[in-house]
């Protein structure tokens, strides 16, 4: 068990490419520390500098207080699982699992009752004579995953443990290795793609992006308080509506496209930052749960939309809509084939599942007005002294 | 409709069968022709029509290759100069396939071409230069003299086939033993080697065959009788006057014996792929 530290932490590349900039994280001890943010913008080469497969170009990292820059993998007393298992497909479960141990010489009595305690956590007990060649793939995963507990290690790594699992396993896995991991109480890196995983999984959560740290905060803090239009347009699914919206005089209005939606005095009390803003470009949020489904001769703030697609859920309905705002698209925080299809305009509300509405309807939406975000167009920081 | 699908699968299976049978009757016939002359009497390979089935079957020809002529020696050389060229061949094959298919370095494609251009180069263009410098070095008629040339002429080959398996591992395997405490010495020799098993076993089955059937080379640099290697040897069987059939039949089952003894036995390593189940696949 140890806290880890990451003090300006740069990673540049031979060829220059700079993967991972002035990086300040600290992780505490026992905590469940998610990275997540889309593929390329560094998380991965982040988890690798503290692995020590990769060396750190400059910066301090600190494992258990102690600097451990130049120390190897070894001798920085962590385990790794990483997202192809990577499991020797020569040696049988118990050998695999018990490797690390094996190098250090422990006794093989003492050796094999750790494999089989580990192989018990992990139900593997009937297959620890088998080789990983007969395993399915939620077995071998529980191997990588044995492979790293036994060793009872400072910190575990994992780099995308759970992405090659289909849909179903991976829900089961996701909340078995969290189980783990409170279980045996160890300092814990993940690194995920999913913000999903990030938001169920961490006790806090870092957004990562072209290799900056975005924000680092509990799932919850990052979902109603994102700092960022990045942020703010990559945790939450289905993601987050932001428009384009110019503020109204004294802050008392937002536009949006041609319609006009009242702030109420207490939106203003809450972000007094926000007066500054009085004819000015905003980009607003609006979480797809606070736009409800109203009647048009409503009071308050509301938003009209034309209906285009409604998904049923059982629970819920998902609508998709579109205004005739212009809808913000923060770059990264899409898929790329995500970002291709979105229409202009095009936003998403979760509405009561009873609600009657179809495609091609004209529908009213009371929006929560309080829970709104506000951005600056220009930075994309969020607006809230 | 079921029966009809049925019938397009068999007509597909009966074609492939078919011409595989052909196959085998192609590669098999001599071997079968060869196999049982080496059993017939001296009169009865020139009966015509020719026998079928060896009748009187006699082991005459195998008691003239090993007594009458020299065949244990050939053999004996055969076996020591292609096992030592193998085992180099493998040795610096794997290190060099390591090298250049998972460390950092740069000029390896250059490396690579290179090596495929030597191992395309016809041997004779270089019989006459080896001869003067084996004979320099007094190596004519000696076993490392051969060595020394099939392990150069073996190994770009055997480099590539170990090349590809090395690159076919993944990057991961070397990365976690690092980090289960093993040294690189131990990853290669733990980790690596039995991965890239499959490609050590083919580039030795093919080093193994050319070593053991070459001519040319052996039969310019170890003339003398007691370096002879096994088709040196039984070329050189009988007289000019005298072409002992029988006795050529009889040492060539005997040559042909190791070859199907690796093949069989390594047959399951070279086939399937051992890295299965390493990572998901």
């Amino acid at each position: 068990m140890a806290t880890v530290s990451m003090e300006n932490v740069n990673k540049v590349y031979e060829n220059g490419f700079h993967a991972v900039k002035d990086m300040n994280l600290n992780i505490g001890d026992g905590e469940f520390m998610v990275l997540v943010g889309p593929s390329g913008c560094g998380k991965t080469t982040a988890l690798r500098m503290v692995a020590g497969l990769e060396d750190i170009t400059s910066g301090i990292l600190r494992i258990g207080g102690k600097e451990a820059n130049n120390e190897t993998p070894k001798e920085r007393d962590i385990a790794m699982v990483f997202q192809n298992y990577a499991l020797y497909p020569h040696m049988t479960v118990a050998e695999n699992i018990g490797f690390a141990l094996k190098l250090r010489h422990m006794p093989k009595d003492q050796l094999n009752a750790k494999v089989n305690e580990a192989a018990e956590i992990l139900g593997l007990t009937d297959w620890l004579d088998r080789k990983p060649g007969q395993l399915s793939g939620g077995q071998r995963q529980r191997v990588a995953m044995g492979r790293a507990i036994v060793r009872e290690p400072s910190v575990f790594l994992m780099d995308e443990p759970l992405s090659n699992l289909d849909a179903k396993l991976r829900v089961q896995m996701r909340a078995e290795v969290h189980r783990i991991q409170r279980r045996m109480g160890v300092s814990t890196i993940y690194v995920t793609h999913d913000q999903v995983e990030a938001m169920t999984m961490g006790d806090r959560v870092t957004v990562m992006r072209d290799g900056t740290l975005q924000q680092v905060d509990t799932p919850q803090n990052l979902y109603d308080n994102p700092d960022n239009v990045f942020v703010a347009a990559f945790i939450g699914s289905p993601a987050q509506n932001l428009y384009d919206a110019v503020v109204g005089e004294g802050a008392r209005s937002i536009r949006l496209g041609s319609q006009t939606v009242e702030l109420p005095d207490t939106v203003v009390l809450k972000r007094p930052a926000l007066r500054a803003y009085a004819g000015k470009d905003v980009v607003v949020g609006m979480r797809p749960e606070h736009l409800h489904a109203a009647s048009p001769e409503i009071t308050g703030p509301k938003l009209v939309g034309n209906v285009e697609l409604v998904e049923a859920l059982g629970s819920e309905l998902v609508v998709h809509f579109t205004i005739d705002a212009h809808r913000v698209i923060a770059e990264g925080a899409l898929d790329k084939d995500e970002a291709a299809v979105m229409q202009s305009g095009e936003g998403v509300a979760r509405v009561e599942a009873k609600t009657p509405v179809k495609p091609g309807d004209k529908m009213t939406f009371s929006v929560d007005i309080e829970d709104m975000q506000f951005f600056d167009t220009q930075t994309g920081l969020a607006i809230r002294g | 409709m079921r029966n009809r699908k049925r019938t397009g699968w068999h007509r597909i299976i009966n074609g492939v069968n078919i011409s595989a049978f052909f196959v085998v009757l192609f590669v098999g016939l001599p071997l079968y022709w060869l196999i049982a002359s080496s059993f017939k009497t001296p009169q009865a390979l020139g009966d015509s029509p020719p026998q079928y089935f060896p009748n009187p079957v006699t082991t005459a020809n195998y008691h003239d290759a090993f007594v009458t002529y020299d065949f244990g020696v050939y053999f004996r050389n055969s076996l020591i100069v292609t096992l030592v060229a193998t085992a180099l061949v493998l040795i610096v094959g794997t290190m060099a396939g390591y090298a250049l298919g998972r460390l950092p370095m740069r000029g390896k494609f250059t490396l690579m071409v290179t090596l495929l251009i030597i191992s395309v180069f016809p041997a004779i263009a270089v019989v006459a230069p080896l001869y003067l410098l084996l004979r320099n070095l007094g190596w004519l008629n000696s076993y490392q003299g051969l060595i020394l040339v099939y392990t150069a002429f073996n190994l770009p080959f055997a480099i590539w086939i170990l090349r590809n398996y090395m690159l076919g591992i993944p990057k991961e395997m070397e990365e976690t033993g690092r980090i289960d405490g093993a040294g690189p010495l131990r990853t290669i020799w733990t980790i690596i080697l039995p991965m890239a098993l499959p490609g050590v076993f083919t580039a030795g089955i093919f080093c193994f065959t050319a070593c053991w059937t070459e001519f040319l080379f052996a039969l310019t640099f170890n003339s003398e009788n007691s370096y002879r290697t096994i088709p040196v040897g039984i070329a050189e069987f009988g007289t000019v006057f005298l072409v002992p059939y029988g006795t050529i039949f009889a040492a060539s089952v005997v040559a042909v014996v190791p070859i199907g003894i690796l093949v069989f036995i390594f047959r399951k390593f070279v086939i399937s792929g051992l890295t299965s189940g390493a990572v998901k696949g």
